[in-house]
């Protein structure tokens, strides 16, 4: 077995601060009230002097525009349990060890993914473009690969003969529950874990207790150490607050694109694809903006889904500044990958057609874009429809036996003046009447829907020597009209 | 003047030699190419077809002279073979069923019709950067607005080795595009009723006499109605055996 361990050594901060690019002076405090202490503070902050321990009104009084959010330990769990969720995509055991380490079980990963290195890598990354800052180590057992996180100590150890050399720089004062325990360890003069492994087990027993040493033992392997493993949520649900309201796009993309990471991962784990996801653009009073991306098929391409989301933000206004984003995945439908291929196939370009039509829809709107497909009517305005692109006609035109029809039609036919019962060219006023080439053909259809046609259409040619279809109404009025022109 | 025929046959070799250039003649370009399915025009064009990979600009005087029918046998080669045909901000609407007898496969077409001309050059480039799209049209003189020049290299860049055919559609007054790498104009004679088809620009150079197409031979007469003179249906053959869409 081999375990790594992921710390988020400033995730009260992060949760917070990780959805824009460069926060201001923040400090956590842990609570509303005047005496409150800092927790955690940023970079910003701690160049100003703040430190973690002094209290908030010294903080402030040492940066003016600092700002002081609460700590919110449940956010701190919610988060951290999305982020092992979304460490499923990279093994199936994980483990939580509150507050703040995430533990995976990767020996059987090592194959898929190319090694220790090239894993370690991969998640270190991915780690990253969620925008949090972890300690990332490996150890053989999961209680060692916890505390050389905490420790700060990158290692990777992957062998448990190496185990005990790589454990005796840690500090002793991290394998301790309470500060008795640390004062205790320290009065021996043990201050690594190389000191307490070198002192007698059986004197440290009766002078720490007995579960110091199973510790131990943990830590190196010697007795088991079962962890609960952690089971992925059925839905995703999101919620990232922004520090300081935003109402440019990019850094509204640049939050929403951390949440999007996050939901890919989990699709991923799950073997998921997202077909409507929700974004929720959340202002002050309240005011909530929906946004939801329409995709035509399941998708869990963190590329493809951050290229939408700019073009359906770029359509839509937004009423007033976001404090928060939130994201719902909506209804999943169970995707699979697909394997690659050598060379590019049909399923490619399949893929590549669906995705530029759903790009054009992100941008321009659901109606700009459309299909055309043969309809059984003799009305030539009623001979076709508009559908999805890509539809496939179900009625076989029987095109060959049809006379010709002209390749460009005017939505709505243009009346044209007649003289002695003939038509005139409509754009040039002073010419001749139009000759009139091939037909009549006489169209009488619709009686049954009540939109009755009855025309003679024939085929004609202006001083221009273009050809047009042109009709005579066979009602009352007997006006000409132009209804195409054969280009 | 006493040449022999073997010396009059030596001159003539010698001056089909590959060094030399003759006057009305291109340079073999070898462009990847579709053929148009007139082979009076492929004669005239570098790679025997449409290029690919480049803008191609057609100009005519005014909609619905046969600058359609005139890209309708490549267009629907294309779809025939599962590529997307994609139609942008056309004039007017394309008729389904006119398209199906043209041999269009109306489930490989798209119509896009962007509001604005800012949408319509966008939308252009997307369907240009596809790959999964055979042959894009694009209208561009629906707004008055002046189109900039940065705006049409952007085409072209996106364009640019692709597999993919960009076909502009512009009025014949409009000013052209510096980068496409054909340029058409498409009018009427007259007096004969067919279409003219001058080649502005062409790769490899040198600028051929008009070549005149009779678009329209395809049109059948309805049985039964008289036909008038000077409507030839004689070549309806002609186009349509050139096309190669099976319907």
């Amino acid at each position: 077995m081999l375990w790594l361990a992921l710390h988020f050594r400033h995730l009260p901060l992060e949760v917070f601060t990780r959805g824009v690019r460069e926060a201001q002076s923040t400090v956590i405090t842990s609570g509303p009230e005047t005496g409150a202490t800092v927790i955690a503070a940023n970079r910003p902050a701690q160049a100003r002097g703040v430190s973690a321990g002094m209290s908030a009104s010294a903080a402030c009084a040492l940066a003016s525009e600092l700002h002081t959010i609460t700590r919110d330990a449940a956010k701190e769990r919610s988060t951290l349990s999305r982020i092992a969720a979304w460490s499923l995509q990279f093994t199936s055991l994980v483990s939580l060890a509150e507050p703040d380490t995430v533990l995976l079980e990767i020996e059987g990963s090592l194959k898929l993914f190319g090694g220790l290195n090239k894993l370690h890598q991969h998640i270190a990354r991915s780690v990253a473009e969620l925008g949090f800052d972890t300690d990332i180590a490996c150890a053989p057992t999961p209680l060692a690969a916890l505390w050389f996180a905490r420790a700060g100590m990158a290692v990777r150890v992957q062998h448990r003969d190496a185990l005990l050399h790589a454990m005796e720089k840690l500090p002793a004062n991290l394998i301790c529950d309470n500060q008795i325990m640390r004062d205790l360890l320290e009065n021996f003069g043990a201050c690594t874990l190389g000191d307490c492994l070198r002192l007698p087990r059986d004197g440290l027993a009766r002078r720490t207790g007995q579960r110091l040493l199973d510790q131990l033992d943990r830590a190196l392997g010697l007795r088991p150490d079962p962890r609960l493993p952690f089971v992925a949520p059925q839905t995703y649900n999101a919620t990232l607050p922004l520090p300081a309201p935003v109402v440019q796009a990019d850094a509204l993309l640049f939050a929403a694109r951390r949440l999007l990471a996050e939901l890919c991962g989990w699709l991923t784990a799950t073997g998921h694809g997202v077909q409507r996801p929700k974004f929720e653009f959340i202002g002050e009073k309240q005011i909530v903006t929906i946004i939801t991306l329409e995709l035509a098929s399941a998708s869990r391409d963190l590329d493809h889904l951050t290229t939408l989301l700019p073009e359906r933000l770029a359509r839509t206004e937004l009423p007033c500044a976001a404090i928060e984003i939130a994201i719902t995945s909506g209804k999943v439908v169970p995707l699979a990958s697909h394997n690659l291929a050598f060379l590019p196939d049909n399923a490619s370009q399949e893929e590549s057609s669906s995705r530029f039509i759903e790009r054009l829809n992100a941008r321009l709107g659901a109606n700009i874009i459309c299909g055309l497909t043969p309809h059984a009517d003799y009305r030539p305005e009623r001979a076709w429809r508009a559908c999805r692109p890509g539809t496939v006609a179900s009625e076989n035109a029987t095109s060959s036996l049809m006379p010709a029809r002209p390749l460009w039609l005017l939505t709505t036919p243009k009346p044209l003046r007649e003289t002695n019962a003939a038509p005139h060219d409509p754009d040039d006023h002073d010419g001749g009447p139009l000759s009139l080439l091939a037909g009549p053909e006489r169209i009488e259809a619709g009686w049954w829907d009540g939109q009755h046609v009855a025309r003679d259409y024939f085929i004609a040619r202006n001083a221009m020597r273009s050809l047009l279809w042109v009709y005579q109404e066979r009602t009352a009025a007997r006006g000409w009209f132009m209804h195409g022109m054969f280009a | 003047m006493n040449t022999s025929p073997s010396a009059a046959q030596s001159i003539l070799s010698a001056l089909n030699h590959p060094a030399l250039w003759h006057g009305n003649d291109f340079a073999q370009v070898a462009t990847p190419s579709v053929p148009t399915g007139y082979a009076e025009l492929d004669v005239h064009l570098p790679g025997a077809g449409w290029p690919t990979g480049v803008i191609t600009e057609i100009h005519v005087e005014r909609p619905g002279i046969g600058e359609l029918q005139l890209v309708m046998p490549a267009a629907a080669r294309l779809t025939q073979a599962e590529r997307w045909l994609v139609m942008i901000a056309p004039p007017y609407l394309p008729y389904a069923p006119a398209l199906a007898a043209h041999g269009v496969k109306l489930s490989r077409l798209m119509l896009i019709r962007p509001k604005t001309l800012a949408e319509q050059l966008w939308a252009c480039e997307q369907a240009l950067q596809s790959e999964s799209c055979g042959n894009v049209m694009l209208w561009l003189d629906q707004s008055s607005e002046r189109i900039a020049e940065n705006a049409l290299r952007r085409l072209q860049l996106s364009a640019e080795r692709r597999d993919v055919l960009a076909m502009l559609f512009r009025a014949s007054r409009a000013s052209s595009c510096t980068q496409a790498a054909l340029r058409l104009h498409v009018s009427r004679q007259p007096q004969t009723s067919r279409t003219a088809v001058r080649i502005l620009k062409r790769r490899g150079g040198g600028i051929p006499a008009p070549v005149v197409l009779d678009l329209h031979s395809t049109l059948r007469q309805r049985p039964g109605a008289a036909a008038r003179d000077d409507f030839d249906h004689a070549h309806r053959a002609r186009v349509h055996g050139s096309t190669f869409a099976a319907h």
